[in-house]
Parts: C-alpha cells; structure tokens; sequence
C-alpha cells in the first residue's frame, strides 16, 4: 500500500515540545509594539531654573530642538520640584517617531553653554534598559576575567635556519607556508575559505587579516588561532597603523547601525559611517567616520572624470600618534590619538591641496631637537599664486619649508624610507600647455634650513619613481611618445649622489639610462642595492631585469665623477603574465606572480634569489595572491649589526655547510627512494615474466621483440630500383 | 635528429601505429583515408581506399599481412597489407572507436560507440590469417557495456582477458573466452573519459591515459595501479618505450579550446617521463595541436606522434635518449655486469 497521510508514522510521539528553551528565540523575535511614546524623548543636562524662567529656557530649548525635527505645540514638558524649581530635565514630544530618533543622533552630547551639556535619549529607552530587574539597584562590580595564557604572537621569527613565512592564496584555499627555496614550501597551516576576497599582513608581520562579509578577523601565534574580529558589515578594505595599535576599515556601503540592525560593538553613533578606526588591542571602535564626496570635476573634454578614491584615506604618522585626512582642496584634518581627537580641535587649513604624505620614519633634523612628525603636501596654482611644495611639522604645526612651483600638472610626493628625502616629482607643462616634462625637486630634510636641490635633465614623463630604501639612490622610468597600436617605449634611468669628502651626500646625478625598454614597475630590496625592473601587466612583454647599483669592479675604470653607484645588470628573466612582485623581508628572495585577479593564463608563482637565479615555479590553478610575512624592525644596535656585518665570512661558512648536509640528506633521501622504487619495479617484472612462464607464453625478449619461430627462417632481401624520370641529350661544343 | 614531417592527411589524425618490425606506420584521420609510410625516410607507401567517414583506429597483425581499420561509417575493415585489397567489411549500427589484434593475430575486437539507442559494445572475431582465405561474420563474443561506454580494449597476455578502459574513468578485466566481467576499478578520476590504453611488450602491464591530466600504469592481471604520471594538461595518448625505462605521454588543450588561447597555453608536446620514478624528463615541441596518438617504435628506437593539426612527426632517437640514465639504474647496470 503506497504511504498517505492517514497511515504516516507517528515518529515524534516521545518529543515534548515542553522542553525546549524558546526564550532566545522569543527575545530575538519579540515584536516592539508601537508603545504611542516613540516619538518622545528626555533631554536632560539642562540647566536648572525657577519658575518664571521656564518659558525662556524652554524657548531657547526649541531653537535647539527644532534643528532636527519639529517638536509638538507645547511638546515641551519641563517638571517643576517642590521648592518651584525645574528639575533639570524635559519631557520633548516631536511629530513622529523618526524626528525623535533623529533628536537623539544629533543632539546628544551637544553643549548648551560653557556648563550644561544636553543629554537625549528616547523615553522608550528608559523603559527598555531602566524597567524592574534590569538594572540591578546595588552597584556591582564587574568581575575581571582570570588571565588567559595567549600564544606567542612572533614565535616564528624563531626559526632556527632564520626562514621566512609566506601566505598563499589560491583557488578557495589560503595557506601559510616556509619558504624552502627550491624545495616545496613547507606547510604551516592551509585552511579552505579562509577569507572571503583578500588577505593582507600586518605591517610587521604579526597578524594575517581575512576579510568577510561580517567584517575583519585577526589571525595569528602558532595555532594560527583568531586573536581579534572587527566587525563591519560589507567591509571593503583596511590599513593598519605602522605600528599595528589600530586599524581603519572602510565599506563602500554607509553601515546601518539601529535597532533593527544590531552589530556587536557597534552603536547608533556609526550609522551611516563608512570608516571606522578599531583599537586593535581591545578590539574596539575608537571613532567613526562618513567618506567625503570628493566634487565630481570634468576633464579637458567635458566628460567626467572618474574619481578614485585615495587609500589609505586616514594616513598615519609613522609613530602611530596622528592620523590624517585630507579633504580635497580645503583642509587637512589631524587626529590625535588615541583619543581620536581632532588635533586643537580644528583642520589645518590648507587651500587647495591635492596630496599629502606623512613621513616614513620620525625625521632626524638638524638643529632641532624636539623630533617632530612631518608631513609634505602641495596645492596646484591657484589664481595669480604659484603652486606650493610644503613640509608641516605636527603637532606644532609649524611649516618647515615652502617651495612655490610653475606650469605644474602635477605632482607626485615620494618620501624616502628613512624620512631624510622628499622627492617631488613634478610634472611641468611649457606655456603653451603641449608638451610636458618633468622636474625633480628633493627636499634634504635632515640638513640645516632644508635645502631643495632639482634635477630637471629628464625631457620625457616619469611614469614611476622609487627612493632606495635607506639608502640615498633612485631609479626612475620615463614613456616617450605613444607609438600607434604599441604602448609608449619606456627608458630605465639610474641616479646616484656625488661621493663628496667626509661622508657626506652631494648632489645627485644621473648615472645611466637604458633605453627602448618596456619596464613600467621599480621593485628594491627592502635592503637597498639591489632593485627588479619589471614589466608588469602587459601582453608582449614580461621581463625582470635584476640590477646590483654596488658592483665591485675593478679599479682602473674610474670615472671622472665619483658617483655612489657602479651599476650592472645580474640577470634578466621572463615570467609569462607577471603581475606582481614581492621582496621577502629579508632581501634575500623576490617572487614574481602571475594572479588570477588580473587573468587566467598560467596562474602562479616563481621564486628568484635576489641576483635573478630562478629557485621555484610553481604553476597553480587560480593562483591569487602572494604575500611575505613581514619582520618587525630588528631589535640589534647598530653597533651589533655592524659587528654581524664585518664577521659574516664566520657565519656564511656555518650556514653554507648546513645548506650543503641539508642537501645531502635530502639527495639520500631522493636516492633512496628511486632506488626503492627501481628494486620494487623488478622484483614485480619478475613475478610477471614468471607467471608468463608458468602459461607458456612467449617473454620479451631481443630488446622488446616477440621472439617468434619464424625470426629464423626470415632472409633479407636487398632489392634496387632503379627509375629513370627524364631523359634528354645535350652537345657540348 | 631532425624529425620527419607526414604531412599526407587533410584532417585531424586519430591513430598512427607501426607494424611489429617497426619498418612501417600506418595512420588513419578524418579525411577517410588509410596511410602506410615507411618509418626510416617518411616516404608513403600506399592508401587505403574505401571508408565512407572519418576513421577512429588502425591495427595491424603481428605479421604485418592484415590491416584491421574502423571509423565513423559504422564498417570494420580488413586490409591486405600488402596490395591493398579490401578483404572483409563488417557493417555496425554504431561507429568503431577501436579495433586490436591479439598478440597472436588470430582475433580481433572491436569497440563499438554508443548512440542512437544502442549501448556500447565491444565484439570479438575469429581472423583467418590466410588473406586469401573466408573470415567469418559470426562473432565469438559480444561484451556489452551497461554503465559506462568502453573507449579503449585490448587483448591481455595469451589472450586470457580483454581489459576495457571506460569513459567514466573506470578500467575493467573481462574474461576472452566468456565475456565475464571479472573486475572493475576506479583507475581515473571519476566521469573523466580513458582516451587511451598501449600496452607493455609482453602485456603484463598496460599505460592508460586520461583527461585527467594523468597517465597511469596498471596491472594486468589485479588492475593494480603501479605508476602514476600527472601533467598540467588533459592527455589523449600514452605509449610505453621498450629498451629504456620510459613512457612518452601526448596530449593538449582539448581541440575546442584552442583557438581561444595561445599556442604557448596548448601545451602541445610531446612528454618523457621516467617509467619507474615517475619523473619528467623532456618534452619534445613541434605540433600545433593537441597530440592525439603518440607510437613507440617496438624496438625503442623512435617514436611518432599524430596530432589534431594534421601531421604525423616521425622522430628517430638520437644517443643521449639512450644514455641517460639515474645514478641508481648506472649502480644497478654497473652490478649487472
């Protein structure tokens, strides 16, 4: 009989409802019923007055009242006490329950004068939290949680052979691995879905963020357990502070923060707010702000410009105690933290500024004492005025230097890694606006007075610039003329500073230029020395040049000038779809990847030693990103590293015969295991040609030929022919 | 040495094999033609005129008498090797994707396509080796495959079993006397098609190959897996050296796909692994379209490769093939002597 209602089994007889715990459920979809007092508010903090003053102050009240909303005719109930006076706070009826939820956004916490504040909260509310049994009457203090033991969050920069970490991310999957040059990565942790769009390192390697659609989670110590979660619904990117004490998160979404939209840690105060600044080490919000629209320009044709928004957009200084935005064009706006107040409570006011960068690393000046931050900006020409160059020393705010500018197109500002050069690279176009040039002017900021020192012998347009890191040399690409259907060919130029008695930096000249190139990207050893010219992202060409700018040649070839540099090409390689490069910390290794965010052809990696020797490579499908684990700044002296440096023959002789016993185990290892193999394979042949004896058949034999009867019998034949395809006669005289 | 280039077919190849002396090859496209070539020079020797489709198999008997041949026309066909004389057309209601002699040439299976309503097979014929003589229209056998279609079967050592390679990646041993399936295993990923099957001199082992993007050696008599070679690309071919320890894989972005990527993305080579440690050893470059048969010359001294672009390359290996060796096989060599 086929199965109907009637006879289904009644298989949860012994279920009782009865005993299933509702309540969170029920909390969850309690409904709010629309109580009638929505639309009413408290506003305490006021000041308090007898009698005859009440219509004065309610009056006053009003104008404040009414800014957000309209309040009820005599919506305004302010209670008097016994002894005639008010009690300090009023009853407000606004119109309806939005105006009232409005009231409360933008009034609370405001100033009425120098002594009272508003305090507005909805009357509703005080039911809500203030209702019997809530609260308890009797303080109580909260118990603080026992210690908990956390991991050692750097434990692996106590790798005994000093290896460096690597995240992968590939397909669905991301991986944290140890580099093993030319041996397969060795796996640390590789977990599916582990992020939603991007990974991303903290800036000193501690922590590996995962995005989701929840918002941000911190990753870190040897179980690769999570150590913070940030959340932000529909979180689109985020920067860490230098020093890893805060965050910013950004959405492209205003967050929706009320009651219908509850988010752990988040208040009504974020509603609509697209950045966020987290304390990283309590995992809470320091402040929220909305994105500035940036006005919507037209180009030269009319058509509008596609804004990009700048990011980071809160730009830290390197001691992680100001961060800064600028508005385009009016003001930059400084934060002190951790407070996250606005640094003496308003904007810098700087007109029409386009760009500003802090400086990497505290700046050492001379002459000055009080070691200051320092951030350059500047402002395009403006009326009559000239375009300005600027460094600001916060918090003093004290402008260091100026330097006004002509026929500016643009400018780019590049500060060097220690924070003793700014270079601004400006783009310069002649009075009648057709061609253009470029000009560099570096700021020497340690030297007294900071003197600016320009080098304009570069006739084409600087397509990408980059400072040595701690040292004081730069390598810059220039794009001629646009040739049709081909992208502009770009030449490579080499600068260096004058080697001046007493160790000082001269001037800086140029010291080759390599033409007819398709470079476009500059990549330095985060130690300096030695840099990649790539070409990156392009159909026709995928070559990394790989450059020593310290080559020990010989001595006769001097030079007229003494330049800083001795340049020479190591190696040049090609990596098909090369998208990204990556230095590891070290200096000691670069990775160049081909990521499946740009396209799909040859997803992957390869891995070079810094003089262009190819170690790995590695072709993976949906290969995505590639990214070093950063080292925090070492914890030796100069004196110690200086030591390290001039007693390195010792060390390499060490490290050089654990690379080789390495080797050789691994060499055994491999040997053993083919040798394994080999001896597997014919003892199985052995087994087989045995079987086959036992069945009689014929064995592989004469070098794989069937030995048949008739191999005796064949005779062979050698047969001629001859075939004659024309014939013709000819007399010779 | 440089290889020679068959350039005689209009259409895609499908099968290229060499006959049991190694002195001749035989290839078959879609252009409906059956080629012999010489394998020393690349001169040709003959067509074989007759097929009304395009032709999926070639096989030839172990005394290089009878040409069995099988295509998109639904015919199997037996050739006279030597004139060229059409001797025998069985008719089908289906395509033949393959045909293989038995080691002794006294049988001949045929695998036929499954379409139009009717599941595959593979059927089995006694072969009078007297080109003069009668063949028979009676099948000795009719194995039919339920499940999965068979893509490739060959006759195992002594013909004792048949072993069918399935398009959902499945290998099976049939008895040849009886048609009973006496063992199926998953050998490749799963609903990833076998495209090829070779065997090993004796048939004791056998290399199949897949769109998987691996090679496999299998067992004949337990269908143990013994070796496994990956790639980076979907296989159509595979072929053991005799002589040297080698396999010699082929294959490429499937036929469809290639227009749409670059002839660096195809990856239409030629692949030499080590057959014992699994290993790449080389690649050799030259067609520009996926590889759809690789042959071994059956005394390891060259092999072929027909590819989708048309050609046949005929390649004669050069000393170092023979030379190279690992330094454990020079230890086992050097205490073998």
């Amino acid at each position: 009989m086929a199965p109907s209602y009637e006879n289904l089994p009644l298989e949860d007889d012994e279920f009782d409802e009865s005993q299933i715990d509702f309540a969170d459920l029920e909390d969850q979809y309690q409904v709010r019923l629309d109580e009638g007092l929505d639309a009413f508010v408290v506003v305490d903090g006021l000041p308090v007055v007898p009698e005859e003053n009440r219509a004065k102050l309610t009056k006053f009240l009003l104008r404040k009242l009414n800014s957000v909303g309209k309040v009820k005719e005599d919506g305004v109930f302010m209670p008097l006490n016994d002894e005639g006076k008010t009690e300090g706070f009023a009853f407000v009826e606004y119109n309806s329950p939005n105006e009232a939820v409005a009231a409360v956004k933008g009034l609370h916490g405001v100033a009425i004068d120098k002594k009272h504040t508003m305090a507005v909260n909805k009357l509703t509310d005080i039911d809500r939290y203030g209702r019997e049994g809530r609260i308890d009457e009797e303080y109580h203090p909260p118990e603080a949680e026992p210690f908990q033991q956390k991991e050692h969050v750097r434990s692996w920069l106590g790798d005994s052979e000093g290896r460096d970490q690597v995240a992968m991310y590939r397909g669905e999957k991301v991986g944290v691995f140890w580099n093993n040059k030319e041996d397969t990565p060795e796996p640390v942790v590789d977990r599916e879905n582990w992020t939603e769009s991007f990974i991303q390192w903290s800036p000193q390697g501690t922590y590996l963020a995962s995005m989701h659609a929840q918002g941000v989670q911190l990753w870190g110590g040897k179980s690769w357990s999570r150590q913070k979660r940030f959340s932000h619904p529909g979180v689109n990117l985020l920067d860490f502070s230098p020093n890893e004490n805060y965050l910013t998160t950004w959405s492209h979404r205003p967050l929706q923060v009320d009651e219908n939209h509850p988010v752990p840690l988040l208040s009504l105060e974020e509603d609509g707010k697209n950045f966020i600044i987290w304390d990283l080490a309590t995992g809470k919000p320091i402040r929220s702000f909305a994105t500035i629209d940036v006005p919507s320009s037209t180009d030269a044709e009319g058509n509008p410009v596609k804004k990009k928004m700048q990011w980071p957009s809160f730009k830290w200084s390197s001691d992680d105690k100001y961060t800064a935005r600028m508005t385009q064009g009016q003001s930059v706006s400084i934060y002190e933290l951790p407070r996250m107040n606005l640094l003496d409570k308003q904007s810098v006011k700087i007109e029409g500024v386009v760009d500003f960068e802090w400086a990497p690393a505290t700046p050492k000046r001379e002459a000055i004492k009080a070691y200051e931050q320092l951030f350059c900006y500047w402002t395009p020409e403006l009326g009559s005025n000239p375009a300005k160059v600027g460094l600001m020393s916060v918090p003093s705010k004290e402008i260091v230097r100026t330097r006004n500018l002509f026929n500016v197109s643009d400018a780019k500002l590049h500060w060097q890694s220690e924070g003793a050069y700014v270079c601004v690279k400006v783009d310069r176009h002649s009075k009648s606006k057709k061609s253009l040039a470029t000009n560099l002017e570096i700021f020497r900021v340690r030297e007294k007075g900071v003197p600016v020192e320009v080098v304009d012998s570069i006739k084409d347009t600087v397509i990408n610039f980059a400072w040595e890191p701690k040292g004081n040399r730069f390598v810059l690409i220039t794009a001629g003329e646009a040739t049709a259907g081909a992208p502009p060919r770009t030449a490579v130029s080499f600068f260096a500073p004058e080697r001046i008695k007493g160790g000082a930096v001269g001037n800086f000249f140029h010291v080759r230029t390599i033409d007819k190139k398709n470079s476009n990207g500059i990549y330095w050893s985060p130690k300096g020395r030695f840099v990649v010219v790539a070409t990156l992202q392009s159909q026709q060409s995928f070559e990394l040049d790989f450059w020593d700018l310290s080559f020990e040649k010989p001595k006769e070839e001097k030079e007229e000038k003494d330049l800083a540099a001795n340049l020479q090409l190591m190696n040049t390689v090609e990596h098909y779809g090369v998208t990204d490069i990556e230095w590891d910390p070290t200096g000691r290794y670069v990775a160049s990847v081909a990521s499946a965010f740009r396209h799909h052809m040859e997803n992957g990696y390869h891995l070079y030693d810094f003089k262009g020797g190819l170690l790995r490579e590695e072709h993976i499908d949906r290969f995505k990103q590639w990214l070093w684990r950063p080292r925090p700044p070492t914890l030796l002296s100069k004196e110690e590293q200086s030591e390290i440096r001039k007693n390195l023959r010792n060390y390499s002789k060490l490290f050089d015969e654990q690379d080789l016993a390495k080797k050789n185990t691994a060499n055994r290892q491999v040997v053993e295991a083919r040798r394994q193999q080999l001896e597997d394979w014919l003892s199985w042949r052995e087994s087989q040609i045995e079987l086959l004896k036992e069945l009689g058949a014929e064995i592989e034999l004469n070098d794989g030929k069937m030995q048949r009867e008739t191999d005796g019998e064949v005779k062979e034949v050698e047969e001629i022919v001859e075939e004659i395809i024309d014939e013709s006669e000819e007399v010779i005289s | 040495m440089r290889p020679i280039l068959l350039s005689g077919h209009e259409r895609a190849l499908t099968q290229v094999k060499y006959n049991s002396d190694g002195d001749i090859i035989f290839s078959v496209s879609k252009d409906h033609v059956v080629c012999a070539w010489f394998s020393h020079n690349g001169e040709r020797l003959g067509t074989y005129h007759g097929h009304q489709g395009a032709l999926w198999t070639v096989d030839v008997d172990p005394t290089s008498t009878l040409l069995a041949t099988g295509g998109a026309d639904n015919t199997m066909r037996l050739w006279d090797v030597k004139s060229g004389k059409l001797l025998k057309t069985w008719d089908f209601l289906t395509s033949i994707k393959r045909v293989e002699f038995s080691s002794d040439g006294r049988q001949i299976l045929g695998v036929t396509e499954k379409r139009s309503g009717q599941l595959g097979t593979i059927v089995v014929y006694e072969i009078n080796p007297d080109p003069e003589g009668e063949q028979t229209d009676e099948q000795s056998l009719r194995i039919v495959c339920e499940d999965a279609k068979a893509t490739v079967a060959g006759f195992s050592y002594q013909s004792q079993f048949i072993i069918a390679g399935h398009e959902d990646g499945t290998v099976s041993q049939f008895d040849a006397k009886t048609g009973e399936l006496l063992y199926s295993t998953q050998v490749h990923e799963a609903d990833m098609q076998i495209t090829d099957l070779q065997w090993a001199p004796d048939r004791t082992y056998f290399i199949t190959s897949s769109k998987d993007k691996t090679a496999k050696i299998v067992a004949t008599e337990t269908l143990e897996v013994l070796k496994s070679y990956s790639t980076d690309t979907p296989l159509n071919s595979a072929a053991i050296a005799p002589v040297k320890d080698y396999v010699i894989l082929g294959g490429g972005q499937a036929a469809m796909d290639v227009t749409t990527t670059s002839a660096r993305q195809g990856k239409f080579e030629a692949r030499f692994y080590h057959k014992i440690f699994m290993e790449e050893i080389g690649r050799v470059r030259g067609h520009f379209g996926p590889l759809n048969y690789v042959a071994v010359h059956p005394q390891g001294t060259g092999y072929c490769s027909g590819g989708e672009d048309g050609y046949v390359r005929v390649h004669h290996f050069d000393k170092p093939y023979f030379d190279f060796m690992y330094e454990v096989e020079r230890e086992q060599a050097s205490a073998n002597l």
